[in-house]
Parts: C-alpha cells; structure tokens; sequence
C-alpha cells in the first residue's frame, strides 16, 4: 500500500521506457488520446495505486473470461499485476477466513479509496437467499462494499440491466446493482462486455481518478455513445436497402445487411464494430450474424433473436406489434363495411317512407 | 302527424330530402388555417405510416449488386423524418389555431367539459354507432363524440412524437429530438421505445379507416356537405336547427 503504479513497476523491473509504452497505451485505452499521455504520467507517478475488488455475484463469469481476453497485455497488467487486485472470488488464491479477512482489511484501510467492480445481479426475492458467500446474501455484502468506495462499476448485463437473471420471470428478484446502491454507478453492459472496453473503463478511472462521461442510462460514453449499426461496416447495404432475406441465401454471400433476419444493432448501443472482439478480430455481425443487443436491458424479453420487432406480449412468439397491428385494422375495416351496409338499408327505408308520403300528398 | 321509424316527423324528414321549402344557411366552419392543417396533416401521415411500415418491413426490392449504386431505404428514412417535422410543425400550428380561430376550431371544442356536449356524445352513440336513432342534433362543427375523439388523437400523436423523437435522437444534433431522449431510460432500451413506435402506427391506421368512412357517412346521412366542407370551409345548417 502507499506505492505509485510507477514505483511498483520500477521494484518489478520495469525501465522508464517500458513505463512510458504502458502509459501511452492506457490514454489510448482511456480515450485520452496521445495527447493524454502526459497527464497520465503524472497520474501514475504521483497517484497511489487504488485498492480493487472485484464481487461475482449471479453470473456466469464470462465477464472476468472476457477481461482475460484484452488484446492490450500490457493494460491487462494493471488489474492483475500493477493494481491492488484484493479480493476476487474466482482468481484470489485466499480463501475462507483469508479471503474474508482481505475483503475486510481493504474496506477498512482504504475508506473512499478503493473501487468496486460487481459481476453479476442480485437476488432480492426471499431475504436474497439466492446467492449467499461466507453465510451472507450478496445484497448485505455489496451493500457493506460498496458503502465506502471511491466508484462502483458494474461489470456485464447482470449487473447493469439484469440480464438473463432478470428474464421473465424473474423467480430469484435478480436486480441490477444500480437500483440497490445509493452512489452512482458505472454501468459496463454486454453479455459479457468487450475487454478492451473494460480495460478503457478500468484506465480511465485510475488514470483520471472520476468516472467517465457517462450517458443517460449511465454507461460510458466513449464506448456506448453509437449504435452498433452506426459504424456498422454492412451499414452502406441497409441505406441501399440491399437485404439478407433467409440464411445463407445469395445475399448473405454478399455481405449485405441483416436488419430483416433480426439484428439489433439499429438498437443496441456498443462499441462492437468499432473495438471488435477476440485483438480485433470479428465481431457478430462481421460473422454473418445479426446482433442479438446483448448489451440492452431485457434483449431476452425481447425476442426472439431473428425477428428485429419484439413479439407481442400475451399473443405468443410470432406476433409482433405489427401482426397485431394488421388483425386490428381489418377488423375495422370489416366493422366500417358492416356499418355501410347497415346504412344503406336505413337509408333505404326512410326514403322509401318519405316517397310513400310524398305520393299520399300528391 | 305520421311519424317516421327514426322518431322524426316524415314532414321534417320530407322536407329536408327538397320535396319542401326547407330553408338552408351556408356557414363559414373551417377557416383556411385549419383546412391547411388538414390536408398537410393527412399527406404527412399518409407518408409517415407507409414509409413506418417500410422501415419496418424493407420490401425486396434489388436491382442493383452493390450498395453505392442505389439509396431507396435511405431515401424511405429521410421521408419518414422529413415528414416528421412537417407534422410536428403543423400540429403546433393547429394548437396555436385552437386559441385565436373561429368557435369550431377552438380549443374548448375538444373536451366535453359543457353539459350539452356530454349529452351530444350520447346522442351520437345512439344515431351513429348503436344505429337506434337516424341522427340525433346535428352540429355544425366537429359533434362532440368526434372532438373528443380527435382529441384523444392528439394524445396519441404527442406518444408518437416523443417515441419517434427519442428513437431519432442520437442520429439528431437538433435540440427538439434530445427533449425527450429521457424516454429510453424510462422503457429500459430501444426495443422498447420502437415496440410502442409500432403499436401508436396501426393506431392512426385504423384512426384514418375510420375517419374516412365517418365523413363520408355524415355526408350520405345528412347531405349538407360535409365532405366538400374540408375543401370549401362551407357547410349548410337547416335555418331551424341554428339557433
């Protein structure tokens, strides 16, 4: 504790040199930019290295699976090497009573300091009994946790927005940490979310030491500002109207777009295809295959994955909004014919009664 | 006197089909401005529900290979916005028109806040929709069930609005679509938003089914011009039935 990132990279090693790539490379990470490097410099000189722990709640861990993966190694140092990775239930080598123990002592001897990272969602229903660590439900433990850090993020869908936890129905009560914590919290979407986004949330806290400019659903702005259709490389074919109409039709050769087989990148907001996954490899879409919105809250509820419209709830899966939509109206126009009908015969009565009585008069 | 199934006397009746003087008043009921609103409102919502639909529903249309050679979803998208604003735009200027036009175009019109006016919905339930009556009073203006039910539009037009302007906002450097970016938080996503975006679209549908028929219906019962009104502004009221 009390050391600099520079100093504790200078005990492990490390040259001068090798401390400026890594700098370079975190602005970069941060969004800063090459000219961000300087200020990050002096926050890694000067700034002492936080104290971290990162909560698994309900999930699956693929979130921690994709940090492994960041195509910066020398960024993903920071968690695992340079930082103060206290307490981490997957990766610590402590556990039972030492883990708990490390838990506490980083609460106490870092009040206001240290940040939290939470994977994973919340069981509220049942007193929480859905997911207890230590004989403790996870909701009395983020609370403990998350009451004296200096930020809170929340890793992944689960922990942002519910995700598959918080499907319909629900049975555990499963809650994203942001409607339990009374703090502002970072929310880091995606099932799981892009490693290099994370490491670029991670930076940018440590090397700036706030949060982020965060939009209205709290996600950083800098990786959730676009749509993924956005800056979609297929996007020229959906303004040309150049369509994949089934799988593996001549158009799904071409590359077209796959609006009409259910992507959701006209409404996911993402930094897919412009980070990409795997060192930038692909990303779904560059696959052949629609974007399933995986970083939207409900994307479960709002399926089926092929279909870009949500089907209509109490109608079962192959009703949209528009099947609907489309019995309504003809059934109106159905009822308006009757009613023309009905009309006609009225109206065919009273001048029949009005000639009757005009031929009395004459 | 003989009275006819509809409960009126066949004289009135008589009478009011020209076998009789029956003295007819021509009244000036739309003013420019809302005829204006009229038909610029029933163009812009004409494009907006089949290019809404297209949006929804890209129809297959491929006669080029490559996507710099054609623009025609884009082009479907800009007359989806464009007429977006036209109608955003017009409707204010009607909303201006409710407080300083003439008495049927008023803003009072539209709400059954008068006694009278409750009464009037009941009696054009009866004539128009349970069909028990031939007609009950008629208005010269919108009749009270109508008003009320064109105000129930203009609810429906403002969700319209703030979904498609929430869904619009963050393609929009404009500050009218980011009044109401809050809306994607308050549904959760973007799905949600354009689930309702969809919904609100067969509302006008089966709104403009309705609304056609029902003018050329008055028009058939009542042969006073209701149909020609929306192009002229004129109506003819019996000089009896003024007062």
């Amino acid at each position: 504790m009390g050391q600099s990132i520079w100093q504790s990279m200078e005990k492990k090693g490390y040259s001068r040199r090798e401390f400026l790539q890594f700098c370079a490379a975190a602005a970069t990470v941060a969004g800063l930019g090459k000219s961000g490097a300087a200020q990050v410099v002096s926050a890694f000189e000067k700034r002492e290295k936080p104290a971290v722990v990162w909560m698994h709640f309900q999930e699956c861990t693929c979130c921690s699976e994709s940090f492994l993966r960041a195509s910066h190694p020398i960024v993903l140092d920071v968690l695992l090497d340079v930082l103060s990775l206290n307490y981490t239930e997957t990766l610590m080598a402590a556990s039972g009573l030492q883990a708990e123990k490390s838990l506490n002592d980083t609460i106490q001897n870092n009040k206001g300091k240290y940040i939290v990272l939470v994977e994973g969602a919340v069981p509220t229903h049942d007193g929480g009994v859905y997911c207890m660590i230590g004989g403790k439900t996870a909701e009395s433990i983020l609370q403990t946790v998350a009451k004296d850090a200096a930020a809170v993020v929340a890793w992944g869908s689960c922990a942002s927005n519910g995700c598959v936890q918080a499907a319909k129905p629900n049975p555990t009560g499963a809650t994203p940490i942001h409607k339990l914590v009374d703090k502002p919290v970072i929310n880091v979407p995606g099932c799981p979310p892009i490693a290099d986004v994370m490491m670029g949330v991670v930076t940018h806290l440590l090397v700036l030491g706030q949060v982020p400019a965060l939009d209205s659903l709290n996600r950083p702005k800098e990786f959730y500002g676009r749509r993924v259709h956005d800056t979609c490389y297929r996007r020229p074919n959906y303004d040309a109207g150049l369509f994949v109409e089934s799988w593996d039709d001549e158009n799904a050769r071409r590359g077209y777009c796959l609006y009409k087989m259910g992507c959701k990148g006209p409404v996911t907001y993402n930094a897919c295809s412009v980070v990409k996954w795997n060192e930038g490899t692909s990303y779904p879409i560059q696959s052949g295959h629609g974007c399933i919105g995986c970083s939207e809250e409900g994307f479960w509820d709002n399926g089926p994955f092929y279909q870009h419209l949500p089907s209509f709830p109490g109608f079962g899966v192959e009703s949209t909004a528009d099947t609907i939509g489309t019995i309504v109206g003809v059934t109106t126009l159905a009822g308006v014919a009757a009613h023309a009908v009905v009309t006609n015969v009225r109206k065919q009565r009273v001048i029949a009664e009005v000639h009757a009585e005009e031929q009395k008069e004459s | 006197m003989p009275m006819s199934s509809s409960g009126e006397p066949i004289r009135d009746i008589f009478r009011s089909n020209g076998h009789g003087p029956t003295e007819y008043r021509r009244v000036y009921v739309w003013e420019l401005p809302v005829r204006s609103y009229h038909w610029i409102n029933a163009t812009a919502l004409v494009a907006l529900c089949i290019t809404g639909y297209l949006i929804g529903h890209p129809v297959h249309i491929l006669y080029a290979p490559e996507a710099y050679q054609q623009y025609w979803f884009g082009w479907v998208r800009f007359i989806h916005f464009t007429s977006a604003w036209v109608y955003i735009m017009n409707f204010f200027a009607r909303l201006y028109w409710g407080f300083v036009g003439n008495k049927y175009a008023k803003w009072r019109t539209f709400l059954p806040l008068k006694k009278s006016q409750r009464q009037e919905i009941v009696e054009v339930i009866k004539a128009d929709v349970l069909q028990v009556k031939m007609h009950g009073p008629i208005s010269t203006g919108h009749n009270s069930l109508a008003a009320f039910i064109y105000f129930l539009t203009f609810i429906v037009f403002l969700l319209q609005m703030i979904t498609g302007c929430a869904l619009y906002a963050p393609m929009s450097t404009s500050w009218l679509p980011h009044l109401f970016a809050w809306v994607v938080p308050l549904l959760g996503s973007d799905f949600r938003v354009r689930f309702w975006h969809h919904i609100f679209l067969w509302f006008f549908v089966c709104f403009v089914i309705v609304h056609i028929y029902l003018a050329f219906y008055h028009d058939y019962i009542e042969g006073r011009g209701t149909i020609s009104s929306i192009v002229g502004g004129w109506k003819f009221e019996r000089v009896k039935d003024a007062k």
